[in-house]
């Protein structure tokens, strides 16, 4: 049987940069086929080369046949017709694949009224079925809410919805859940494989995450720098990978543990009672509304050498308790640094000993100024506290920490955006060792990267801990992170400490119901 | 480093950038001669600003020299009533007339200044006189001008003008454009940045400011302080600067909320640094489009204050009001309107490029 839709040698190229080099890949009826590669790698390039997406300066060659027609250089109105009807498409940002100003029974129901000359109002009563269909909660009642009322989990529901609405024969499905926390993930997964099966149609899944595909897909091809580099069934690929490069990616997740710190280790961080809490919507100046709780009363300490995982899905105040651990938000409770008190400290006060305690960011393209070059940015801290350093010496010292976090020190006049995402991480870490700190705060800091690179920087992080016997709070949705690089867990759920205790003892035997769900749905 | 990382090539700064751009260096070329025309053209162009040729207004704009071989005689009549005398034997040469000036009385000669008085000829020196002093042989130089772009309704030299003009104009558009720029962005940035209560109280008074008529203000300053130039600039500044608060004060409240802006924080810099280093760099984009908007803005609300007689007083002008007496003369002498309008059209155009691209080169992201 020909298969539903095959790519032949198909080429995407800007100016005289190729970004694919000549895809093969076929995918027969009801089949799921995966595609994973890094970022950079080509694969949404295929995707969006198939569903004729590609912005005006993209050259695309080779063809893609789907179901005996060329979808490459397909006029608009007959791709029109297979767009949305035939083919459905799910993106993976949720947040801004729906329109803000339309309600979400108006959305699904678009594509029906278009591909299938619904009225009106057997257009609404399909999309509530969709919506029953995708299990979102309430349907009946979701119609006719805006996409700002749903949560990213829900959003993605629709956009699966949407994409189904006129049951098309294949969905391509671009890295539908990295936007979302992983519990969340793990049930869209199943939602998508509990549909394919149901409505009998192919599906191309397109992920960096290779745990998600070996839950999916029958069979994958891995890709790199624009090339396929090597495709069959998922278990022999990951059984046994032929090439070096998917070696490579099956070996990227985190391995290893961390060497636990001597006993007697002095500690360095202590929070007593930390509650953060963020003025509620509405109310009125003589009665505000309640307070937003984002942390309620935690408790922690760290120890030299020692590193502490904050766990929990997003919303659950991890992010806020960092930053109130730094002093950075207003927090109530006591946060003591070594042997001092900071809580009674003003900012001013404060500023001196800030350079015992410093932040690494998730967002290695937010937390850079794009104005500054790379050495700028990494020396700021010693204006602050070694004014007396002259410009060439800051530049030496710019130079010493590039090379501390393995960056070419040549490249330090550079701005950030010269850099990829691993090696802007690599600066900002740069840029907290400089001073010398005690305690570094991670918040996500390997979340936005690829796994190859994450492998990296976690190697390194463990390696400057070793090194300088650094206290770590690392903050991770990552299970699978937090287990490579941390001695002790706590597990936050909605502002409060559910379960903590050593990585082992948390991620092996979980004693809440919530720690169980999240150890499941990262599937370790 | 990473095999993994791939690092694309080296940028070099904005202003590298810049140099190479050729539409900023055409837009900055333009501008700087425009603004040195201005400068140093008056002395060039043979005409004061304020000489007033009463024999050539509405002169067109042209290469040839005036007077006309055929207006000489009829002009040499006139002056000859004037002086009271009978103009014979006229000879035009093409650079002298030599006439005989003719009387029934002995022909004073002090009448001569008439001839050097006109536009037309140059100090008459005198040839022969007749033994009885009724006949008085002279020669004067024909005086030839030129009026490259013609002559205003008072047989002012345009060009002159024009560029004298051109130096008020340009003087307050970028000084007003200078003072917006320092105090609106200063003020902006720190609203922004500190946010609550501070920016709440910053901004109502500029909300209040934005309440006074402009008018209302520049017509008080003039009352207190006496018509001056510098009180334009101050007027004008004054009152541009609230946009850019508001314009940079919406810049710094989205960087305030920047992980670099927080890092910095966590680094313990105080707040006039993270000013300095992070929130005012960051937000200069907009500000540049729109200095390079509000240069025209100024120069054209200093035409509109002149023309109330607030502004530049005769026989000082600006390209404003240059520009606002020819609109009243298109009808007859539309070169009147079209060459300020043509010195307006070149500043802005060029000032709009290299706005624009200085902007696109101060981006980093451009590569």
């Amino acid at each position: 049987m020909a298969p539903l839709l095959a790519l032949r040698g198909l080429g995407v190229a800007y100016g005289g940069r190729t970004v694919l080099h000549g895809l093969d890949l076929d995918i027969a009826r009801g089949e799921t086929v995966a595609l994973v590669g890094e970022s950079g790698s080509g694969k949404s390039q295929a995707a969006l080369a198939v569903m004729g997406l590609l912005p005006d300066g993209a050259a695309v060659s080779g063809s893609a046949r789907f179901d005996g027609t060329d979808l490459v250089g397909l006029p608009r109105p007959a791709l029109d017709r297979l767009r949305g009807a035939r083919i459905g498409m799910v993106f993976q940002e949720p947040m801004t694949a729906l329109d803000p100003l339309f309600t979400i029974g108006r959305q699904i129901a678009l594509p029906l009224r278009a591909h299938r000359g619904l009225s009106r109002r057997q257009a609404a009563a399909r999309a509530r079925d969709l919506l029953r269909l995708v299990e979102l909660r309430e349907a009946e009642a979701r119609l006719g809410a805006y996409p700002h009322e749903l949560s990213g989990g829900e959003r993605q529901r629709v956009m699966i919805a949407m994409a189904l609405a006129c049951e098309p024969d294949l969905l391509i499905a671009d890295e539908p859940t990295t936007a979302l926390d992983v519990t969340v993930q793990a049930r869209i997964l199943d939602l998508l494989a509990n549909l394919k099966r149901r409505l009998g149609m192919a599906m191309l899944f397109i992920s960096h995450d290779l745990r998600l595909v070996r839950r999916i897909a029958g069979r994958t091809a891995v890709m790199r720098a624009g090339r396929l580099v090597e495709a069959g069934p998922t278990a022999r690929l990951f059984a046994a990978p032929a090439e070096p490069e998917t070696r490579d990616l099956v070996a990227a997740e985190p391995a290893g543990r961390k060497t636990p710190p001597p006993p007697g280790s002095p500690v360095v961080l202590e929070a007593r009672g930390v509650t953060v809490s963020y003025p509620g919507r509405g109310g009125w100046p003589w009665r505000p509304a309640p307070r937003r709780i984002a942390a309620a009363g935690i408790d922690l300490t760290v120890r030299a050498g020692e590193t502490l995982g904050l766990v929990g899905e997003s919303g659950s105040g991890k992010s806020s308790l960092g930053r109130a651990l730094l002093r950075l938000e207003p927090a109530a409770g006591i946060v003591r640094f070594e042997d001092r008190d900071l809580t009674p400290l003003s900012r001013a006060a404060l500023r001196p000993l800030r350079r015992g305690f410093q932040p690494v960011f998730q967002d290695p393209h937010g937390s850079l100024s794009p104005r500054m070059s790379a050495g700028a940015i990494v020396t700021e801290g010693l204006r602050v506290h070694a004014p007396a350093l002259s410009a060439r010496e800051r530049d030496a010292r710019a130079a010493a920490a590039f090379a501390e976090v393995r960056l070419d020190p040549g490249t330090r006049h550079r701005p950030p955006h010269a850099f990829s995402g691993g090696q802007r991480q690599r600066i900002a870490i740069a840029r907290a060792m400089i001073l010398r700190p005690r305690l570094v705060v991670l918040d996500e800091p390997t979340s936005a990267l690829d796994r190859t690179v994450q492998r990296d920087i976690v190697a390194l992080l463990r390696d400057l801990q070793a090194a300088h016997g650094l206290a770590y709070v690392f903050i991770s949705h990552d299970l699978a992170v937090v287990r490579a690089l941390a001695d002790r867990v706590l597990v936050l759920r909605d502002g409060r400490a559910v379960e903590h205790g050593p990585v082992e003892a948390v991620l092996e035997q979980p004693q809440e119901e919530y720690t169980r769900a999240l150890v499941a749905a990262a599937a370790l | 480093m990473t095999p993994s990382d791939p690092a694309p090539p080296p940028q070099a700064g904005a202003l590298a950038r810049l140099r190479r751009d050729p539409a900023a260096v055409a837009g900055l070329a333009a501008l700087l001669l425009v603004t040195l025309a201005c400068l140093v053209g008056p002395l060039f162009a043979g005409h004061a600003y304020d000489r007033i040729y009463y024999d050539y207004p509405r002169t067109p704009p042209s290469w040839r020299t005036y007077p006309d071989a055929g207006t000489l005689g009829p002009a040499l009549d006139r002056l000859a009533l004037r002086m009271r005398v009978r103009a014979e034997d006229v000879a035009v040469g093409p650079e002298a007339v030599r006439l005989t000036l003719a009387a029934d009385r002995p022909v004073d000669e002090r009448v001569l200044g008439f001839l050097a008085r006109s536009d037309l000829f140059g100090p008459a020196r005198v040839l022969a006189r007749s033994p009885d002093g009724h006949r008085l042989t002279v020669e004067a130089p024909v005086r030839r001008l030129r009026f490259l772009l013609g002559t205003d309704a008072l047989g002012r030299d345009l060009l002159t003008r024009a560029l004298v003009a051109g130096r008020v104009s340009l003087a307050l558009g970028f000084l007003a454009t200078a003072v917006a720029l320092g105090l609106g962005v200063a003020y902006g940035a720190v609203a922004g940045y500190l946010g609550g209560a501070v920016d709440a109280a910053m901004m109502r008074l500029v909300d209040i400011l934005y309440a006074l008529p402009f008018v209302f203000f520049v017509i008080m300053l003039v009352v207190f302080f006496g018509r001056h130039l510098a009180l334009i600039f101050l007027a004008v500044g004054a009152v541009e600067w609230l946009d850019m608060a508001r314009i940079v004060r919406g810049e710094a409240m989205a960087i305030r909320r920047r992980d670099y802006v927080l890092a910095a924080e966590a680094l313990g810099a105080t707040t006039p640094a993270i000013l300095r280093r992070h929130v005012v760099p960051n937000a200069l984009g907009p500000v540049i489009a729109f200095a390079a908007l509000l240069v025209p803005r100024v120069i054209l609300l200093e035409s509109f204050l002149s023309f109330l007689g607030l502004g530049v007083q005769e026989p000082m002008t600006s390209w404003g009001v240059l520009v606002a007496e020819g609109a009243r003369a298109i009808e007859s002498s539309a070169w009147m309107l079209a060459v300020p309008a043509a010195f307006l059209v070149v500043t802005l155009a060029a000032l709009n490029l290299f706005g624009d691209r200085l902007r696109d080169a101060l981006d980093p992201r451009e590569a």
